[in-house]
C-alpha cells in the first residue's frame, strides 16, 4: 500500500489519473445503487476543477452533493467516499476488512493503468468488478431491495425490519392511489365555474362573443371506499399489512370508512386515525380483545348492514379483505353480500390465498359469495395491491 | 488557495446577509453556481431551507422568484396565463376595424396579453434570479414532470405563441418536506444537499446575529435547552425558527435567565412545543430537569 490519493497528485502532473480515479469512483458509487450517469462523470471533473480538489474534505462535500439523490444516500457517502479515496485512513478504525482487501487491489491496478499511460478501459473495467465484490456485503439496498419487496408475498417476509418496510410501502400506495383517483379538474359542458381560457378560444368563432361558455369542474364519482378487513386468527399473517393499507387510505381519502371482524365487527376509522402507530396497534388489540374463535362472515355483514347501510350509496366501493374461511351458513353469507352488491357500486374482495399457485376458491362461502363479486383479486404482495388502483378509478 | 478562498468567501457572504451556514453547505451552493444546476434541498421543518434562496437572492444581488407549490397547482398558476378581460375587449374593438381573422388572432395572442407567472417570470430575466420552488413534493406528479422539462431545457412552449428561450438561466432551489417520495428523475437532475439541525455552535450564532439584544448567557441556554429538547422523542422537533421565535419571546417576557421564573418558562413554551401530544408529554418535572441541565 504504497501512494493515496493526495500524494498522488502532488507527484504526477497527469490529470488523467485523477479523472479516471474519479471515473472509477462514479462507477463504484453506481454500482452501490447511487444514481450517477454520463453526465455526472463530466460534472464531477467540474467539481474538481471549481473546487479545490487537494482538500480532501472539499472533494467530499463536492461529489457528495452531486451524487446523492436522497437522504439514504446522502447518510451512507461519507463511508463509500472513505474507502475509495482514503484506505489508508479507512483501515486505522476498521478492523474487519470488508473494503480493505479490495482497496488494496484496487490500488495497485491504478498503478498499473499508470504505468499502461493510463488506458481507460482498463480502468473501467477494474472499476466495475471491484465495485461488486467489495460493496455486495454491506450496502445493497435502494431500489432492487424495494423491487424485491414489491413481489414478495406478506406471509414470507418474516424479517421485522422488512415488514415495517413493507408497511410503509403499502401506505404510501394508498395514499398515492388516491392522488391519482382525485386528480385535477376537467373541463366540462356543464359546471361550476367558467373555464375562461377555453371559453376565450370558443368565442372567436363568434367574433369575440362569449356565446359558447366551457365549464371546469371537479372530476366528479370519487369514489367512497369501505374496506372491511378479516381479522381472524386465519389471516393473522396478513391482516396487520392490510390495517396498515387501510390506515392509509382512510387518512388520504376524505371518504373512507374502515371495519375490522371477526366474530363481531367493529368501526375502526377513529383508531386508524391516530397519528401514532403505536397507539393505533394498542387501540386495535383492544378492540380485538376477548373475542373468541370462529369467523362469521355472514354475521358481520348483517350487523355492518344494521348499523352503517346509510354509508352505502352508488359510487362506493365496498373492498372485503378475507380468505373466506368461514364457519357460518354460506347462504346466509350470500344473501347479505347481494343486499351489499344492490347498494353500492361494486364489490371487492380481496383474498391473499388467492396468490398461492394451485390455490382455487372451494370452500363453500367463498363459492356461495363469488357471484356477488365484481372483482375478484389476490392481495398477497404489494404489487398485487397497487394493481387495484385503475380498477378503483374506473368508477 | 483560491479555490478554497471561493467556498470562504462565500460563506462570508452568506452570514455578512444574516444567514449562517455550514461550510458543506457553502460548497454546495458553490457548485449550484457553477454547474448551473438545480439544488434540491430536504431537511426536517425550520432548518432554514427556505431561507436558504432569501440569502443567496441578497447575496448575488438579484431577484428572487418564489413558486410555492400545492396539490392541483397547474400551468396556469405556475407557468403563464393570458390575460383573459383583455383579450376580449381586444377582441370587441378589432372587430370594427375590418381586420383579417387570422390578424386579430395573432394580435390577441401577442405578448401584451401574456401574464408571466413565476417559472416564465423566472427565465425571462435580464439577470439570472433565484427561482425557490418551495415545497415540490406538494404538488402533482404530472406538475414534477413538467418542472423537469423546463429545468433540463430552460424553455418553455406557449402554443399560441411559440417557444420562450431562457435569457438567463436562474438558479433554482427546490426544497421537499418528504411528504411524498419524488421522481428519480428530478432527483437527477438536482444537485442535493440534505440540510441538518445546525450544531450547538452555529445555532448559537444564529440566534446572537438574528436576535442581538438577547445576551451570551441567556443565548446559551435557549440554545442548549432546544438541543437537549431535540434529543426527547417528540412528535415534532422545534426548530430554528421556533428557537428564534422562544428567544424573543423570552427577551420580550423580560427573563434573564431561564432559571428566573420556571413558570414564564413554562409558558413561552408554547413557541417550540407544537402539539397538543408533546406538550402533554413534557411536564413540569421534565421541563425543570432540561432547565436545570443548561444552567
Amino acid at each position: 500500500m504504497s501512494r493515496d490519493f493526495l500524494s498522488e497528485i502532488e507527484h504526477s502532473s497527469t490529470a488523467e489519473i485523477l479523472q479516471g480515479r474519479l471515473i472509477e469512483f462514479i462507477q463504484i458509487a453506481r454500482n452501490n445503487g447511487y444514481q450517477a450517469g454520463i453526465s455526472e462523470v463530466i460534472d464531477a471533473q467540474e467539481v474538481a476543477h471549481s473546487l479545490n480538489i487537494t482538500h480532501p474534505q472539499y472533494l467530499r462535500w463536492g461529489l457528495r452533493s452531486l451524487l446523492c439523490s436522497n437522504q439514504n444516500d446522502w447518510q451512507r457517502f461519507d463511508d463509500l467516499f472513505d474507502a475509495y479515496w482514503l484506505p489508508s485512513a479507512k483501515q486505522n478504525y476498521r478492523t474487519e476488512s470488508v473494503a480493505g482487501a479490495p482497496v488494496g487491489k484496487r490500488e495497485s491496478v491504478a498503478r498499473e493503468a499508470e504505468v499502461n499511460d493510463g488506458e481507460a478501459t482498463d480502468v473501467d473495467q477494474a472499476g466495475q468488478g471491484e465495485g461488486d465484490d467489495a460493496f455486495d456485503g454491506g450496502a445493497l439496498e435502494g431500489a432492487s431491495g424495494q423491487e424485491s419487496l414489491f413481489n414478495a408475498d406478506f406471509q414470507f417476509i418474516t424479517d421485522a425490519k422488512q415488514m415495517s418496510e413493507v408497511d410503509d410501502l403499502v401506505e404510501r400506495l394508498a395514499k398515492k392511489m388516491r392522488r391519482r383517483i382525485i386528480r385535477r379538474q376537467k373541463i366540462q359542458a356543464k359546471g361550476r365555474r367558467i373555464d375562461i381560457r377555453k371559453t376565450v378560444r370558443k368565442s372567436l368563432r363568434y367574433g369575440g362573443m362569449p356565446m359558447d361558455l366551457a365549464f371546469r369542474n371537479n372530476r366528479k364519482n370519487q369514489p367512497r371506499l369501505i374496506i372491511i378487513i378479516d381479522v381472524s386468527r386465519s389471516m393473522s399473517l396478513y391482516s396487520y399489512v392490510f390495517l396498515r393499507f387501510a390506515r392509509g387510505i382512510v387518512s388520504s381519502m376524505r371518504d373512507a370508512d374502515a371495519f375490522a371482524f371477526h366474530t363481531r365487527m367493529v368501526h375502526i376509522t377513529g383508531a386508524l386515525h391516530q397519528p401514532n402507530l403505536t397507539k393505533v396497534k394498542t387501540k386495535l388489540s383492544l378492540i380485538s380483545a376477548g373475542w373468541s374463535g370462529g369467523t362469521r362472515i355472514g354475521e358481520c355483514l348483517d350487523s355492518f348492514l344494521n348499523n352503517y347501510r346509510h354509508r352505502l350509496n352508488s359510487h362506493t366501493v365496498v373492498m372485503v379483505v378475507s380468505d373466506g374461511l368461514d364457519t357460518g351458513k354460506p347462504e346466509f353469507l350470500a344473501n347479505k353480500l347481494a343486499t351489499i352488491k344492490s347498494q353500492c357500486r361494486k364489490v371487492i374482495w380481496l383474498n391473499p390465498l388467492l396468490g398461492r399457485p394451485g390455490y382455487e376458491p372451494k370452500t363453500g362461502s367463498m363459492l356461495a359469495a363469488l357471484p356477488f363479486i365484481d372483482l375478484f383479486a389476490s392481495a398477497h404482495n404489494v404489487e398485487s395491491l397497487s394493481a387495484l388502483e385503475p380498477e378503483l378509478m374506473r368508477i | 488557495m483560491s479555490k478554497t478562498n471561493k467556498i470562504n468567501e462565500f460563506q462570508s457572504q452568506l452570514t455578512d446577509v444574516g444567514y449562517i451556514c455550514e461550510r458543506s453547505l457553502a460548497s454546495s451552493l458553490v457548485l449550484m453556481k457553477s454547474l448551473q444546476r438545480p439544488i434540491l434541498l430536504e431537511g426536517e421543518a425550520g432548518v432554514g431551507k427556505t431561507e436558504i434562496s432569501r440569502a443567496l437572492s441578497e447575496v448575488f444581488d438579484c431577484k428572487l422568484i418564489r413558486l410555492q407549490c400545492y396539490e392541483g397547482l397547474d400551468v396556469n398558476t405556475a407557468v403563464y396565463e393570458w390575460n383573459y378581460q383583455r383579450q376580449m375587449l381586444a377582441v370587441k374593438l378589432l372587430e370594427q376595424s375590418e381586420e383579417q381573422i387570422d390578424k386579430t388572432e395573432q394580435e390577441i395572442f401577442s405578448k401584451k396579453y401574456l401574464l408571466e407567472r413565476p417559472l416564465l417570470k423566472a427565465i425571462t430575466q435580464q439577470k439570472p434570479p433565484v427561482l425557490l420552488i418551495d415545497e415540490i413534493d406538494r404538488a402533482d406528479e404530472e406538475f414534477e414532470a413538467y418542472l423537469l422539462e423546463v429545468l433540463s431545457d430552460f424553455q418553455i412552449s406557449i402554443p399560441e405563441l411559440g417557444t420562450i428561450e431562457a435569457t438567463s438561466k436562474p438558479y433554482v432551489i427546490l426544497t421537499s418536506n418528504g411528504t411524498r417520495e419524488l421522481s428519480d428523475a428530478l432527483r437527477r437532475r438536482c444537485l442535493y444537499h440534505y440540510v441538518d439541525y445546525p450544531d450547538f455552535a452555529r445555532e448559537l450564532r444564529i440566534v446572537n446575529t438574528r436576535v442581538p439584544d438577547i445576551g451570551l448567557q441567556l443565548s446559551r441556554q435557549v440554545v442548549g435547552f432546544v438541543q437537549n429538547l431535540r434529543r426527547i422523542d417528540l412528535q415534532k422537533n422545534p426548530g430554528v425558527a421556533e428557537t428564534l421565535d422562544w428567544a424573543a419571546s423570552l427577551l420580550s417576557l423580560d427573563v434573564s435567565s431561564l432559571d428566573d421564573d420556571i413558570e414564564a418558562i413554562k409558558d413561552s413554551l408554547v413557541c417550540l412545543l407544537k402539539t397538543r401530544e408533546d406538550s402533554e408529554a413534557l411536564g413540569s418535572m421534565e421541563i425543570e430537569r432540561l432547565v436545570a441541565k443548561v444552567i
